[in-house]
């Protein structure tokens, strides 16, 4: 008998709708639907995929507990052997909620769990302890090579087989140790990797030392009244037409806009240009993702000095992390340049 | 950005998807509304939708006069 899949996708694969759609509630669908199709044939005679999982990606990571409550309500009827999510390559809502319905599934009904990832989806950070998340390019170009992949991994996993490295299974590492015997002793192993290392040559370690990314806080504001305080967005808001044209997604720049003497953004003056989420609200009243307003008001109560006359924004959309990095550090530079005493980032 | 950001100066992280901020790294964070309009909410008339952003905001200066250690969220 075959093994029985529940597979998991968003409500774009399953070719509901785009961003208009994201908020769509989960439900379950008997037999394939989407990708399932090209997963069905990946998974050949041995696994059958029995139903597919459909939600909204914002309706997963606005509800996330609840959603995935559910979702695990659904799928237990379909008695699966194993959950397959995606693949979701760099779509971060997606990943998130792949990785997040993964985590549940093992931990709830126990049983192997894949989704496939761009190594940079916040998704992969966040789960690769819990799934075997199979290691995708940036788009769902790629949906040829993921698909074979995860359903490879699946059947493996299935049928009890020993496992290889994560290079050799083509996952993303989870920072699970095995012990392992060589032949050589550790202290040769070691001086060869040092002589290795002294030669400008490659080598492996044996054991990756965790590399913690983390910038310690700032202290904290200590008279706000005369703060001058800026406003930094990766939700896309900018002069209305997109001037200097962001990309609405996998940005390749940021903007710098002027706002002297703006009181208020409204669908006159500014957009977004976003295209990772229905702009419908922001491009009503830009003010819902970057609060000029507010903060207009509340220099002239005098509860801050001022409101810095630039603010800075990208899209956050799939954007390459190194191309984060850069925007930032160039930003805080002008914005330390302009005499600025702390900063508001919003993201959507 | 933002961990690039405080390397030089206090930010706050106005967001929605809390765990995401979490793993980047942000080290002051507020959780906001929702993800297409995190400062607003469309269902509201113009004037509670203000009122409700700017109790985000006084949230957002209120985490950037507290001192921390660590990453926290302020719910309150």
């Amino acid at each position: 008998m075959a093994f029985r899949v529940v597979h998991y996708i968003n409500q774009f694969y399953a070719n509901i709708g785009g961003e208009e759609k994201a908020d769509y509630q989960p439900e379950i669908r008997d037999g394939v639907v989407g990708p399932g199709m090209a997963l069905k044939g990946a998974l050949g005679s041995e696994a059958e995929i029995v139903a597919t999982v459909i939600c909204g990606d914002s309706y997963f990571a606005s509800n996330m507990e609840k959603a995935s409550a559910d979702i695990i309500e659904m799928i237990k009827k379909y008695k699966p052997d194993a959950f397959i999510a995606g693949p979701a390559f760099n779509a971060g809502r997606y990943g998130t909620a792949c990785g997040a319905m993964c985590e549940a599934v093992s931990k709830k009904l126990g049983i192997p769990v894949v989704s496939g990832m761009y190594p940079e989806n916040p998704g992969v950070e966040m789960y690769k302890k819990s799934a075997f998340i199979i290691q995708t390019k940036d788009n769902a170009v790629d949906m040829r090579k993921a698909v074979p992949a995860m359903a490879k991994l699946a059947l493996k996993l299935l049928k009890g087989e020993k496992l290889g490295t994560p290079a050799e299974e083509g996952y993303i590492e989870r920072g699970v140790r095995k012990n392992k015997f060589y032949d050589k002793l550790a202290a040769e192993r070691c001086v060869e990797m040092f002589v290795s290392k002294l030669k400008g040559e490659s080598f492996e370690t044996e054991y990756k030392m965790p590399v913690f990314d983390r910038v310690p806080p700032q202290p904290a504001v200590k008279d706000m009244k005369n703060a001058v305080i800026a406003l930094v967005t990766s939700g896309g808001i900018c002069p209305k037409g997109n001037p200097d044209h962001i990309e609405a997604s996998s940005a390749s720049k940021y903007g710098e806009y002027d706002i002297t003497g703006v009181m208020d953004l409204t669908s006159a003056t500014h957009c977004t240009a976003h295209g990772g989420y229905d702009a419908t609200y922001a491009d009503q009243d830009a003010d819902r993702v970057l609060p000029v307003d507010v903060l207009r008001d509340m220099e002239k109560e005098g509860v801050i000095g001022k409101l810095h006359n630039k603010f800075y924004a990208t899209v956050g959309n799939g954007t390459a992390v190194a191309n984060a990095k850069r925007f930032g550090a160039e930003i805080v530079d002008k914005l330390v340049a302009d005499g600025v005493t702390a900063v508001i980032l919003t993201s959507t | 950005m933002v961990k690039e950001i405080e390397r030089k100066l206090p930010v706050v992280h106005m967001c929605t998807i809390v765990p995401i901020s979490l793993t980047v790294g942000a080290n002051r964070i507020v959780p906001t509304i929702a993800i297409p309009h995190p400062l607003g909410d469309p269902t509201r008339t113009p004037e509670e939708e203000k009122a409700l952003r700017r109790s985000l905001v006084e949230r957002a200066l209120k985490a950037l006069q507290t001192e921390i250690t660590e990453q926290t969220v302020f719910t309150k």
